[in-house]
């Protein structure tokens, strides 16, 4: 009876393991519901009110009741894409050039330095941006994108600082280290037999490392990316202290612009009626319903670049 | 054709730990050479000095000279001299993310031959010679990682064969497989000594006998014994050499 007893004991163990674990996993999942659901709710009068215009419309006019989330659509999805196209190759070159060139030492505090931007406070990012990056983006950079490249209508108008330039660099600052280290990781678990199948046929380092490393690690290092854009597009505190909070749409970066978790977080204590306090919770559920269908997206185009050749498996 | 080698005072570490220490061997050019020894002789770091690769590792350090052709392949850049001197490793390793026919021409395409024509006939050309393309000529375009595991070796043979080096480097190429897939790669390794200079580590002694023109016994990073294959085997000079191959230790 003993063993029985025993075994009873260990499956009244392993039970409530699987209970705890099990309402945890239900929690998350409620968690998220709700949240969708009370965002949903709570957002039906301007839903209602405007209709699909909410999103098509350009007018932000508390005074008026007329509102319109493209500005900030617009500028939260350019100053990410912006943050992305700095931050991507800054990002995968760091982790080559930490994983295959630096020596251990450089390597250990290289990594340790640019991990820890992940914990410097966005305020602070703010006002690092307010008081060192927009002065000179306004005095030397902007001026000189607008002399050299101003042909090009990104890098064309009066440059003022605080602008999608600026929340773009603030953005990618602030998305380096997770691509950094998360690509590092992925490069790292390349199995040596690869990077020696690429040398021994006589390929030089950066051969190695495209036809090995790369090859092989780039499912995730798309996802890296992916997670970065992820946090650009909900960075709140300091996009808002850098972009000028102007919900306007110009094709010139060098333009003020708001993005969508900046208005929700400056706006929603002046919600004095409940349309424009509704209108802002709509913006939160568009930011949301974005961000859903890019982690969407980016699971899809990891899983196809994972796939690889026919009959393959690649990771 | 395949090249001679000869190998004077070669040393190396790893770390700081001796793992070669002062070897002396010539290696006829079209013949199969064998490497025995126990598990931790120098045997695998001895065929990885041949081809520049142990340098790669970190904190390794070589000695000595090894002449190829009479040029000392320590004063070559070791990315042309890998492209000589052709490897197979011990564990099948095809490009995961390359298929068959892409995983063939690899080093072709690292040596700029952009042709497709002449690329697909160098394709068939190598995986002819490793015996694999009957197998394979209907799917070329699959994933290297869809074969067996004999195959993916002897598609890693088609790779190294390629770049048409002349000497071919093999490091336990068959003691992943099983004994059908290791009698293939043998009877291929007996065919290929016609083109290259073939140097082999096996673990198996029998291997050995079997294929090797010559055999050499490498114990503690020391070269015992090397000689042809049937004197080892049957009247080995060395009392160590007798103790190995007769089972006594190792």
């Amino acid at each position: 009876m003993s063993t029985d007893n025993n075994r009873l004991y260990e499956s009244m163990g392993d039970k409530t393991l699987r209970y705890v674990t099990l309402l945890m996993a239900i929690l998350v999942v409620i968690l998220m519901v709700w949240i969708g659901w009370q965002m949903f709710s709570s957002s039906q009068e301007s839903i209602q009110h405007f209709g699909w215009a909410f999103i098509t419309s350009r007018v932000w006019d508390p005074v008026h009741h007329v509102f319109g989330a493209l500005p900030f659509i617009y500028g939260t999805i350019v100053t990410s894409v912006v943050a992305l196209i700095i931050a991507a190759p800054i990002g995968i070159s760091v982790a080559i050039f930490l994983n295959e060139m630096a020596p251990s030492t450089i390597r250990k505090v290289v990594a340790f330095l640019v991990e820890l931007l992940a914990a410097i406070p966005s305020v602070v990012y703010g006002l690092w941006g307010i008081f060192v990056l927009a002065p000179v983006l306004r005095q030397s950079v902007e001026p000189w994108l607008t002399k050299w490249f101003g042909f090009i209508p990104w890098f064309k108008g009066a440059p003022v600082g605080f602008d999608m330039f600026g929340g773009g660099i603030i953005l990618a600052i602030m998305i380096l280290p997770t691509i950094t280290s998360i690509s590092r990781e992925v490069m790292a678990a390349v199995p040596i037999a690869h990077r020696e199948a690429a040398l021994a046929l006589g390929a030089t380092k950066w051969e190695m490392i495209r036809i090995s490393v790369l090859s092989y690690s780039k499912s995730g290092i798309l996802g890296s990316i992916m997670l970065g854009l992820g946090r650009a597009l909900g960075e709140t505190m300091a996009v808002t202290m850098v972009i000028g909070n102007m919900p306007k749409i110009s094709s010139s970066l060098f333009s003020s612009a708001y993005s969508m978790a900046a208005v929700i977080a400056n706006e929603f204590t002046e919600a004095t009626y409940s349309l424009y306090l509704s209108s802002c919770i709509e913006i939160g559920l568009i930011l949301f319903g974005i961000t859903l269908l890019l982690n969407i997206f980016a699971r899809l185009l990891v899983w196809s670049v994972a796939r690889g050749p026919k009959g393959g498996h690649l990771v | 054709m395949g090249q001679s080698l000869s190998i004077r005072q070669l040393e190396a570490w790893y770390g700081t730990n001796q793992t070669l220490k002062g070897i002396n061997m010539e290696i006829a050019a079209n013949q199969v050479t064998a490497i025995i020894g126990p598990s931790g002789c120098g045997k695998s770091t001895f065929v990885r000095c041949i081809n520049r690769m142990h340098e790669t590792l970190p904190g390794s350090k070589v000695k000595g000279e090894i002449i190829l052709n009479g040029e000392s392949i320590y004063g070559q850049d070791p990315v042309s001299l890998r492209k000589t001197v052709g490897m197979v490793f011990q564990k099948p390793n095809p490009f995961p993310s390359m298929t068959i026919f892409e995983n063939v021409v690899a080093g072709v395409k690292l040596n700029g031959m952009r042709n497709k024509q002449n690329l697909q006939a160098i394709a068939e050309k190598s995986l002819r010679m490793a015996a694999l393309w009957d197998e394979v000529k209907d799917r070329l375009n699959y994933s290297g990682m869809s074969l067996s595991g004999g195959q993916q070796q002897r598609l890693c043979i088609a790779r190294a064969l390629a770049v048409e080096p002349s000497v071919l480097l093999m490091d336990e190429p068959a003691s992943a497989l099983d004994p059908i897939a290791t009698m293939r790669i043998e009877e291929l390794v007996g065919q290929l000594k016609s083109e290259y200079t073939i140097v082999i580590v096996t673990h198996n002694m029998q291997q050995a006998a079997r294929i090797a023109d010559t055999t050499a016994f490498f114990l503690n990073g020391e070269l015992v014994e090397h000689g042809p294959t049937s004197e080892i085997f049957t009247n080995p000079r060395d009392k160590r050499t007798e103790d190995y191959i007769t089972g006594r230790f190792g």
